[in-house]
This record gives structure tokens, C-alpha cells and sequence, in this order.
């Protein structure tokens, strides 16, 4: 098996064996990725970062993971993607950075987006997101912030909360850690609960969800919670808003019955679904989560471009 | 007994086992009006052993195109198509869903990349024959009815 080569553009063009690769390698790439040691292991290689779609977290992490390896990055970002986008073909933008560079990662506000490019592209094309579509780069790093946690996803009981219908981010996880093993429940206000084909995809893979709008009942049983924002433009009234919003926080009260080892996760930007002293118990794993974006993004850039 | 009302024809295509009620969208998909010039004849909701129930389309002078068949095979899946030639019909064969489409269907999905002006055709894979499902390969959407986007 390898990656060398490939499109990552969705989380399920991987396999389990391909995904665990990504994690082992990840795993040796932290003492790089915190400065602790050099790499020149993508020296003279060049990443064309394209983002057509603002973008804090993917754009940095991605372009810190090719410096410490030791490569090159062209950026396209800002006001510059978006008047792009309005200027010319995106496949006409796609062959031009892939003749400067030997590997793309784009974000585009399109779905497909991605897909489309790679079939321009004779390099390889990492996928940061397209539209509401897929963020399979995010998926990893929330594997991995799991696996290192507690050594393996099977078994575990895993607590998505908030927008589970709009959030892309929790649908690809929630496919992944059903294909690894996770048993899964999603809580969340009934106007933007999973939607219905995802619940079917992981029960058909054979895993238990229970679906609730309680998140309080779910603490003692979850070894990770994984938060995400609701967003106020999903609600017509006010006053129903900050009704949801206050029952899907979480603040060290309604920790009192947590597991011991349990940890709390976010994709971030996070605005008021966890409370800020939350921060400063055992549980907290946010942060280190938005770290541990450089890894993993550096795992992927090397096993795509040298094969291992 | 059947189709007495329709006179034959010399060269042409015989569509028959048409969903009933689709004979005017087959014309539509395949793109035949007054200016095309040619001589059409439909029957709608005639009696039939197999499926209780369909329509026919007969076209004078046309055969049809591999992409038509695949359009037909969309919207009515059981059709059967008979080629004429000279009165007598020459082949016939019943359209078969595609594995995949490009070209003859558009995506639902109004943000996907194949609806911007993109040198790209919408391309369309089967996930499963009963019913016929469709996904988009490149934003992945399941589409929830393709008969209303074919191009
Ligand atoms: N010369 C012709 N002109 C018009 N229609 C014809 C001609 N020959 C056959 N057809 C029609 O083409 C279709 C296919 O022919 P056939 O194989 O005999 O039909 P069936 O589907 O009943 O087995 C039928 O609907 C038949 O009426
Ligand atoms: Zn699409």
C-alpha cells in the first residue's frame, strides 16, 4: 500500500489500513512539528496553498506542516482567492499551479470543487474543504487526538453536540468512527439534528447511535464529547436560539459525572458552547486538537509525496 | 389488436414499454418539436401484458444516439427500443441503466462545481438499480430525482 500519489479529497477514499498509516506516521511527526527537531524530508518540494474561501486553522496548519519538513509553499489566499474565483476557471487556475508546484491543498465555497481539480491536476490534491462539503484533513486530526488519547477509536463512546445537520465536520467523523469501531450518540436541538442518511450509513455499518436532545444524561457515559457551534442564523427567533444554545454548553457543572479520562473536543472557532474555565480542567483537548492539525497535514504531504 | 391506430413507418425508431405518461418528456429529453422536422406518433396509456399500462413513441427517420438511449434509460427504464428499417424492424434491444452518465444529466445540487461555468460535464454514478439511484461524482450528492435534470 501507498499513498504516494493520491487525491485526498474524502475522508472515504481512504482505507482503515491507509488511515491508521496516516496516524502512526502523524505520531512521529509531533517532535518536528513542535520545533523539537529538523526535517528536511520535503526539501526542494513545493506546496500551492489555494484557498478561494477564508480559512485560519486548515490554511496555517497546512503551511507550517511543509515548512518544518523542510518545503516550499505558494499561497493563493483573501481577497486574492475570491477575485480569482470571479476571474477565471477554477480548472484554468488549477493547471497553472499545478505547473509551479508538486502538490495542491485547496478550499473552495463549491462542493466538488476538489474532485474537479484533481482530475486537472497531474500532482496530487489535498482537499481543505469544498463548500459544505468534505474536510477529510479534519477527520484525521480528530482521529488522531482520539487514538492518542486512549491508544485505539474501537470501543470507544463517542458524543457529537450541536449542529449536527449544517456542521460538515461531524459527518464525516461520524462515518469514520462508525467504519473504526466507535459507538456514537448525537445530541442535538431537533431542527438540526444528523441528518437521516447519515444515521443510516453508520447503522448500517453496524454500530449503535443514540440520538437525544439530553446532553447532561450522556456525560457519564462518553470517553470523548466532541462539541461543535450552533449557529444563530439557523433559528428564526432570538429567544430560541439562546434557549438551544444554552442547553448544548457545556461548563464544569454538568462535568461533576464525567469519566475520569473523558475528553472534550472542538473543531474551533468555539463562541459560547464551552465554558471558558472548562479550559483549565483534564478534560480539555481543544487546543491540543488545533495542534495537532500540523502532524497529521505533515504525515499526509509526506506519504503522498514520497511514499512514506 | 394493439397500436391499429398507428400507421407504420418505412425508417425510423419504434420506443415502446414507455412509462405511462412519460411519452411527451421522451420527446422533450430528446429534444424532437415541430422544427426538428419529423413525423411522430404517440399512444398513451395503452393497455399491455407486462406492465399493465404505457406509452409508445414512434419517430420517422431518426435513430437514436448511444447518449439518447442512456437519457431514455433514465427516465423510463423498462422501454424497449426497435429500429425500422424498411418496414421491418431491424434491432431491438431494451435500454439498460448505465453504471455512470456524464453529460446527460445535471447535478441537484445548485452549489456543486459542475453547475459554475467550468470546462466539465456532470457526471453522474448509479448506487443502486431498485430504484435506479444516482450520486454525483464529484460533490457526492444522491440525487433525488435525475428525470428532472436531464439535459
Ligand atoms: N414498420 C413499423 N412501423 C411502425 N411500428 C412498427 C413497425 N414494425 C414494428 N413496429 C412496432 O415496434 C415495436 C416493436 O416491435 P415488436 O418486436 O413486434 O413488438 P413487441 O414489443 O410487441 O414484441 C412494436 O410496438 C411494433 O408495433
Ligand atoms: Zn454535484
Amino acid at each position: 500500500m501507498t499513498l504516494k500519489g493520491k487525491d485526498i479529497v474524502n475522508i472515504d477514499d481512504l482505507s482503515l489500513q491507509e488511515i491508521e498509516t496516516i496516524l502512526d506516521s502523524a505520531r512521529r511527526m509531533v517532535d518536528i512539528a513542535k520545533g523539537r527537531k529538523g526535517s528536511n524530508a520535503l526539501e526542494g518540494k513545493i506546496l500551492a496553498s489555494l484557498f478561494f474561501e477564508p480559512s485560519t486553522r486548515t490554511r496555517l496548519s497546512f503551511e507550517t506542516a511543509m515548512q518544518r519538513l523542510g518545503g516550499g509553499v505558494i499561497t493563493i489566499a483573501g481577497q486574492e482567492g475570491s477575485s480569482l474565483i470571479k476571474g477565471e476557471t477554477l480548472a484554468d487556475t488549477i493547471r497553472m499551479a499545478d505547473g509551479y508546484s508538486d502538490i495542491i491543498v485547496m478550499r473552495h465555497p463549491r462542493e466538488g470543487a476538489a474532485r474537479m481539480s484533481a482530475t486537472f491536476s497531474e500532482n496530487p490534491v489535498i482537499n481543505g474543504g469544498d463548500g459544505a462539503g468534505q474536510h477529510p484533513t479534519q477527520t484525521l486530526l480528530d482521529l488522531f487526538t482520539m487514538r492518542e488519547k486512549f491508544g485505539r477509536i474501537d470501543g470507544l463512546h463517542v458524543t457529537l453536540v450541536g449542529d449536527l445537520r449544517y456542521g460538515r465536520t461531524t459527518h464525516s467523523l461520524s462515518l469514520a468512527l462508525a467504519r473504526m469501531g466507535a459507538s456514537m450518540s448525537f445530541v442535538s436541538p431537533d431542527i438540526i439534528r444528523m441528518p437521516d442518511h447519515i444515521v443510516n450509513d453508520v447503522k448500517e455499518l453496524g454500530v449503535e447511535v443514540n440520538m437525544t436532545n439530553d446532553l447532561k444524561a450522556e456525560v457519564p457515559g462518553s470517553d470523548v464529547i466532541y462539541m461543535t457551534r450552533i449557529q444563530k442564523e439557523r433559528f428564526a427567533e432570538e429567544e430560541e436560539y439562546l434557549k438551544v444554545a444554552h442547553s448544548f454548553r457545556i461548563e464544569q457543572g454538568i462535568l461533576e459525572n464525567a469519566k475520569r479520562e473523558m475528553i472534550i473536543m472542538h473543531p474551533l472557532p468555539r463562541v459560547d458552547e464551552i465554558d471558558p474555565s472548562v479550559d483549565f480542567t483534564s478534560h480539555a483537548r481543544y487546543f491540543e486538537q488545533a495542534f495537532n492539525g500540523v502532524p497529521v497535514r505533515m504525515a499526509l504531504l509526506k506519504l503522498v509525496l514520497e511514499g512514506e | 389488436m394493439k397500436e391499429l391506430k398507428i400507421t407504420p413507418i418505412r425508417n425510423g425508431t419504434v420506443i415502446d414499454h414507455i412509462k405511462p405518461g412519460m411519452a411527451l418528456k421522451v420527446l422533450k429529453i430528446l429534444d424532437i418539436s415541430n422544427e426538428s422536422g419529423k413525423e411522430v406518433a404517440i399512444a398513451m396509456f395503452t393497455k399491455s401484458d407486462k406492465l399493465g399500462k404505457k406509452d409508445l413513441v414512434k419517430v420517422e427517420d431518426m435513430e437514436l444516439r448511444p447518449r439518447d438511449v442512456n437519457k431514455l434509460a433514465i427516465l423510463t427504464p423498462n422501454a424497449t427500443i426497435s429500429i425500422i428499417r424498411d418496414f421491418k424492424v431491424a434491432k431491438k434491444f431494451k435500454v439498460e441503466l448505465p453504471d455512470q452518465v456524464e453529460g446527460i444529466a445535471r447535478c441537484e445540487n445548485l452549489n456543486c462545481i459542475t453547475n459554475q461555468r467550468e470546462p466539465v460535464l456532470p457526471r453522474l454514478i448509479r448506487i443502486s438499480d431498485d430504484p435506479p439511484l444516482y450520486r454525483c461524482y464529484y460533490c457526492g450528492r444522491q440525487q433525488s430525482d435525475v428525470t428532472s435534470n436531464i439535459i
